[in-house]
């Protein structure tokens, strides 16, 4: 169980470190969409967009269907559930010390402008 | 008050992970708050957590040690400790992160000043993948339970801000 779900993340953010895939993702977030509206969207030959769809479709993250001549993209039923909610609770932890931070900058900019406005006087 | 910047994270490889966030000061003052420890300690365990930092030591100098020791409740305190690697003030900072024994991460602080404004790159290099993934794991569930807790202090103060 751990290991088949270790090997599933791998896939998985082996799939992500790539930044159109990444964007495909989240055009894919938006609304569904054929390869060809993926390649144009993201300036790319035909080839090179099925490549990055195959990557995501092996990891489980996107289902493509052919209906006719055109082949749909939707997001996996896996989603990214896992992967998002793992780097979510990361982010969050930094988001929220980090505004903390923010109100020392600003204190740290307020005495700063004071002993600068004492020092002159 | 300030509006708040973006904190991003990206996994960019298999065992690096790395924050980005942009603050409204000068990098001195960015780095000041992260190497004083009465600074630190007032940023490092944010009061929306619902934790508390029962210690914080920093050493900073190539070398120094630091130690941080977080109270959660009922359960036991959890040490966070290692050593400063380099120290260029207001621009760069590495130390390690040796509580997760072997598999510790080595992390990379950088700041770089422009127009009054900081922008902070923050690199989380672990040995190996399967390091950064146990720490994924480890670290997902010691936050579940403290983000519960802010999930819960969020509401509340919506639920404040909604009736004034």
């Amino acid at each position: 169980m751990v290991q088949y779900e270790s090997a599933r993340l791998d896939a998985s953010f082996a799939a992500l470190s790539d930044a159109t895939r990444r964007g495909v993702l989240e055009q894919l977030g938006c609304a569904d969409a054929s390869i060809t509206e993926l390649a144009e969207k993201f300036h790319m030959t035909l080839t090179g967009m099925k490549k990055h769809v195959g990557v995501l479709e092996q990891a489980g993250l996107v289902t493509t269907e052919k209906v006719g001549r055109v082949r749909t993209c939707r997001l996996g039923p896996r989603r990214l559930e896992e992967e998002t909610a793992w780097i979510e609770r990361y982010r969050q932890l930094w988001a929220a010390r980090f505004d903390e931070l923010d109100e020392i900058i600003e204190e740290l900019k307020r005495k700063e402008k004071f002993d600068g406005r004492t020092k002159r006087e | 008050m300030p509006m708040k910047n973006r904190t991003t994270v990206e996994r960019t490889s298999e065992r690096e992970l790395v924050v980005t966030r942009t603050f409204n000061g000068p990098a001195r003052m960015v780095f000041e708050a992260w190497t004083k420890p009465e600074l630190l300690k007032r940023w490092w365990v944010p009061k929306s957590l619902g934790s508390s930092l029962l210690s914080c030591e920093a050493d900073v100098r190539v070398g120094g040690k630091y130690r941080f020791v977080f109270s959660n409740g009922d359960s036991e305190p959890m040490a966070f400790f290692g050593r400063y690697l380099e120290v260029i003030p207001n621009s760069r900072l590495v130390w390690t992160n040796e509580e997760g024994g072997e598999g510790g991460s080595v992390t990379t602080l950088t700041l770089e000043e422009k127009d009054g404004k900081t922008l902070l790159v923050m690199r989380d290099l672990y040995p190996s993948k399967e390091a950064l993934d146990a720490a994924g794991t480890g670290f997902a569930d010691a936050m579940v339970e403290m983000f519960e807790q802010l999930d819960e202090l969020l509401v509340a103060v919506d639920a404040n801000v909604g009736q004034s």
